[in-house]
């Protein structure tokens, strides 16, 4: 079949039809990104054309969160990016270790391995009875995944090399128990993580932190939009209080530079100016 | 014909069919060049800086919402999709793998496809799957100017082969002849 094209209209439209029926706002996302997936989901589901499939996604809810679950790439990894870890655990742990309490926010955890990791590395350091990580992401079902702990046993190979390279300091079989196909997060890594549903493009700040992930979030949007979700970081830390992005991600060309100092430029850690 | 950029897929043996493209083009080349190479997920920028010391030309890793500037040969960085938004600049995604690559060149070529419509090369080097494939086909159906690597002459016949099935390709050369071709296309447009 010939390559039948689709018009920036009909994909600017059905963005607006969806944010209007499901307040999910995709207008801002990175257009290249969202014409792949709209691509994508259009040739397996075998509508005519976009205006064919909007007219579906706007009455039938399943079909809505297929096309959700496709516009939300939730593809992440226990300890991505070792040396990124090494440098949180070097250069980050030491600040964190002067508060009393510690709260953590994870923006866009998807199914959780990152928070899990974050829970695992402050074990380690002794500070995690007196952290609470906030893990959230718009993604419900990626959400509910992240709650269950439960993981593929396909990936456990490749996340004991990444803990270790990132300087873990035990076994990493100690995190977790083995259930035929799976994995299961110890409950003790769980305790302290509140999951929650929040949406960076619509949703307000709902809490002061001391450090901010979010990491290979914002490559999915456009430059306002990734202007605006950084100012909601900026509110949400304290004075002081430590942003890391993901390795190809920064903050150079972003309004709130100069707000900031570098911990590690090439980690993309940054700390908020008193 | 004025082409505005050229983008090139290449998997094994690519590191050498590069470095011969990469030094032979000239100091005034213009047409941007945009390369995805499948390399293993947490290969270094080591490569990025050596083919820069070969090259004439600036060579980096593409980042981030850069713009695409004339005589610049941009990579892919490794474990990202690079796309090419239609205001000519990147985009970088974590996406599920495509033909078991990230990056992956179908990714790349369908996006620079849908940005420069018929202004666009797409040249398809060696390599051992089938990734570029479908990727070509899209830039052709856009009006693309599409070339292959002879494969007798590549490392590795298999992603030439694979393209060469599925289109009908403008060139099939080898690496010296699309330098040549290149240099020719380049100084027309002037
Ligand atoms: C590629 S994953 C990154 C996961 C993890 N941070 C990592 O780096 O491995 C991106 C996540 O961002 C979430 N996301 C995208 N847009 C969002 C939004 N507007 N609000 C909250 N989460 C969002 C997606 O659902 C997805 O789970």
């Amino acid at each position: 079949m010939r390559y039948k094209d689709i018009s920036d209209i009909e994909i600017s439209s059905l963005l607006e039809a969806i944010y209007d029926t499901y307040g999910y706002d995709f207008r801002e996302y990175s257009q290249a990104h969202i014409r792949r997936r709209i691509t994508n989901r259009l040739s397996v589901s075998g509508f005519e054309n976009v205006a064919q499939m909007q007219s579906h996604v706007l009455n039938d809810e399943t079909f809505a969160s297929e096309l959700l679950q496709d516009l939300s790439i939730t593809v992440t990894e226990m300890f991505r990016d070792p040396t990124f870890y090494r440098s949180l655990r070097d250069n980050v742990m030491p600040v964190l270790k002067t508060y009393p309490f510690i709260k953590i926010w994870h923006a866009g955890c998807a199914s959780g391995e990152e928070a899990y990791s974050m829970a695992i590395l402050l074990q380690e350091e002794g500070l995690y009875d007196r952290t609470t990580i906030y893990a959230t992401d718009f993604n419900q079902l990626a959400l509910n995944r992240a709650k269950d702990g439960i993981f593929s046993n396909k990936m456990i190979k490749e996340y004991t090399s990444n803990y270790q390279l990132a300087g873990g300091k035990e076994s990493f079989s100690r995190y977790y128990t083995s259930n035929y196909d799976n994995v299961i997060m110890n409950q003790s890594l769980k305790k302290n993580i509140v999951w929650a549903n929040h949406n960076l493009v619509t949703d307000s700040v709902f809490a002061e932190v001391n450090l901010i992930l979010c990491r290979n979030v914002l490559i999915y949007f456009e430059k306002n939009l990734q202007n605006k979700v950084q100012t909601l970081f900026y509110n949400s830390l304290i004075n002081g209080g430590v942003l890391c992005l993901g390795s190809k991600e920064s903050l150079r060309f972003s309004d709130l530079y100069d707000q900031y100092s570098e911990i590690d430029t090439k980690q993309r850690i940054y700390k908020k100016k008193y | 014909m004025q082409y505005k950029a050229i983008v090139v897929g290449v998997s094994s043996g690519g590191m050498n069919a590069l470095k011969i493209i990469c030094s032979a083009l000239p100091v005034d080349f213009n047409i941007p060049i945009i390369i995805v190479q499948h390399l293993s997920a947490h290969s270094d920028s080591f490569w990025i800086k050596l083919l820069n010391e070969k090259s004439h030309l600036f060579v980096k890793e593409a980042d981030e919402k850069e713009k695409i500037k004339k005589g610049t040969i941009y990579i892919a960085p490794p474990n990202y999709h690079l796309l090419i938004e239609k205001d000519k600049t990147f985009s970088l995604t974590i996406d599920e793998r495509v033909n078991f690559a990230r990056p992956s060149i179908d990714v790349l070529f369908e996006s620079a496809a849908e940005a420069y419509r018929n202004k666009l090369i797409g040249i398809v080097l060696t390599g051992s799957n089938s990734d570029g494939t479908k990727g070509i086909k899209r830039i052709k159906d856009c009006g693309g100017l599409a070339i292959i690597q002879d494969p007798t002459t590549a490392d590795s016949e298999y992603m030439p082969k694979s393209a060469i099935a599925a289109i009908v390709p403008d060139y099939i050369i080898s690496l010296e002849e699309i330098v040549e071709l290149l240099i020719k296309i380049d100084q027309e447009k002037r």
